[in-house]
């Protein structure tokens, strides 16, 4: 009984020292460029795209992983686990390397369906997005 | 919930004991505004749609031809049960269940040369002084269900128990667990799913 009061009253009082923290932080956030609601794991890629002029790809891990576990993209396949370590360029794709090895209409979908990949909005930042938590490597 | 509270106070006497982990704590303080359990009416009002997400744009004449997320992703086990269910952590989805139980069987190669190496070996790692945070389990079979030795051996950790130079600063940016856990894979916030075994001189405490 005593033990559980103790542990609420604790839980209250680091309830109300996070708040304070939340307010700074969420201040100090508002500078930061990033999309609230982003599935968690998409990721934008954006190099070229853009510059282009077709809009910023969107890869969805939480679609893809259903599908697939992820060594077949970075093991067998050979994608970097780092957002923007791969240099994915359109010709390689319909050429069958990168998204290209798997969206060539044998596994999946082909090259020609360009909004399906090309699907972000104008000014994306490529990197790993994803609402909640935290914000990938390196973006704490 | 018993096991919730103690680590959070956990955490708490850790953060007014030392100085490093405030950087940890308003961490954790950032994600606890996300992780506020809303009150939902459907299941599938959890996920943002893509036309509301803030990434898809919502002028893209096919855009109606992507799934939401609303629809795959509520037909699998939640990562929090009970009150917590809606709460936001990762994509909202118990993924290690989701594969053991079946409900997902995602392909494990494509060529049919590629060996498929499962690995059921836990390693208890030791190195650091987790104050009164329970220790660090590593589960290779969970892991290797879904990744090839390779993703992480041996240019992320070392094949041998102790040798890497992992910590907890590290892995807030994303180096070693960081890589995955934060990004793809549960997120950090879930101290107490890596910080898994009490000490020994915690466990009666804890027992009651
Ligand atoms: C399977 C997904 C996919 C499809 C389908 C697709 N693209 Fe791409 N495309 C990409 C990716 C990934 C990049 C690299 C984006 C970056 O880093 O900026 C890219 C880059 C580009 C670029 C940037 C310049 C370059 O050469 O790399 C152009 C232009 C482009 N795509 C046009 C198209 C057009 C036109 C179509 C339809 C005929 C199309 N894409 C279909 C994934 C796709
Ligand atoms: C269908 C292919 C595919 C699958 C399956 C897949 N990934 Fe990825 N992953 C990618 C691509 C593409 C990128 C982006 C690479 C880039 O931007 O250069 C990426 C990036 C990443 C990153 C880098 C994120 C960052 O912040 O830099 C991590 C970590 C990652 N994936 C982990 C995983 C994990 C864990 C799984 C399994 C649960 C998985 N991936 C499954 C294709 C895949
Ligand atoms: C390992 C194989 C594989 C790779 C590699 C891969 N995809 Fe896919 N992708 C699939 C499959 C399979 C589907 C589902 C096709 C279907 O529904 O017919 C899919 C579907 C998609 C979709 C549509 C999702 C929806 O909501 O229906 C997008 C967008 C997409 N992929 C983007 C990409 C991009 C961008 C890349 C490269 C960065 C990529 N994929 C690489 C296998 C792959
Ligand atoms: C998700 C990352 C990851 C994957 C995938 C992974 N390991 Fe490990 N492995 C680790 C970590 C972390 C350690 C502990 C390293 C340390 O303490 O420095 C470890 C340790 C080991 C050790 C040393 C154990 C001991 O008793 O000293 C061996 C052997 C090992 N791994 C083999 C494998 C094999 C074989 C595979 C593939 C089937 C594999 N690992 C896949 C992360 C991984
Ligand atoms: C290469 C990517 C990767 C790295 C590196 C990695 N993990 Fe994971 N981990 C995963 C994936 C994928 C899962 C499956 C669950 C998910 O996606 O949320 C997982 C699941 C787990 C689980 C849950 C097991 C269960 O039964 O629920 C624990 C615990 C865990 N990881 C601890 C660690 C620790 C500790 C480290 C660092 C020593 C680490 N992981 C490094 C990808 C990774
Ligand atoms: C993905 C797994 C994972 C998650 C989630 C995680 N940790 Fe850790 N943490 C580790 C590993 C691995 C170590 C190193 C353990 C060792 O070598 O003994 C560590 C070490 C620590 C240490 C020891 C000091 C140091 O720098 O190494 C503290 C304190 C700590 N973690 C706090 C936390 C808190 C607080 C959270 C939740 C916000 C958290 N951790 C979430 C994996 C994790």
């Amino acid at each position: 009984m005593m033990e559980s009061d103790l542990r609420t009253h604790s839980r209250h009082r680091f309830r109300r020292f996070m708040r304070a923290g939340i307010v700074s932080l969420a201040l100090s956030m508002l500078a930061i460029p990033f999309s609230l609601h982003a599935e968690y794991g998409d990721v934008v890629l954006n190099k070229r795209a853009e510059k282009a002029g077709v809009r910023p790809v969107i890869f969805p891990h939480w679609f893809h992983r259903i599908r697939f576990r992820c060594k077949v993209c970075h093991s067998e396949l050979g994608f970097e686990m780092r957002a923007g370590a791969n240099d994915v360029l359109m010709w390689d794709i319909v050429n069958g390397k990168f998204c290209g090895m798997c969206h060539n209409n044998q596994i999946a979908w082909g090259p020609e369906n360009c909004d399906l990949c090309h699907s972000g909005k104008q000014g994306l930042e490529s990197g790993i997005h994803g609402g909640d938590s935290t914000m990938g490597p390196g973006r704490w | 919930m018993l096991l919730f509270c103690w680590n959070i106070k956990d955490v708490k006497r850790y953060i007014v004991g030392r100085l490093p982990a405030v950087c940890i704590g308003l961490c954790i303080a950032l994600s606890s505004l996300a992780a506020e359990p809303v009150p939902v009416a459907s299941p599938h009002s959890n996920w943002v749609p893509l036309a509301q997400d803030g990434l898809h744009d919502p002028s893209n004449p096919r855009l109606d031809l992507l799934q939401n997320p609303a629809e795959a992703l509520s037909l699998l086990p939640p990562d929090l049960e009970g009150n917590e269910r809606s709460s936001v952590v990762g994509n909202r989805v118990k993924w290690v269940k989701a594969l053991r139980e079946g409900y997902i069987n995602p392909r494990t190669n494509i060529y049919p040369e590629t060996k498929i190496k499962v690995l059921d070996l836990d390693v208890m790692l030791t190195k650091r002084d987790t104050g009164e945070l329970p220790r660090v389990l590593f589960p290779h079979k969970q892991h290797t269900e879904w990744l090839d030795c390779s993703n992480c051996h041996e240019w992320l950790f070392k094949s041998k128990t102790g040798a890497t130079p992992i910590s907890m600063f590290a892995i807030l940016d994303g180096e070693y667990c960081g890589r995955c856990h934060g990004a793809v894979a549960f997120p950090l916030t879930q101290c107490q799913r890596c910080h898994s075994v009490p000490f020994a001189a915690q466990a009666p405490a804890k027992a009651q």
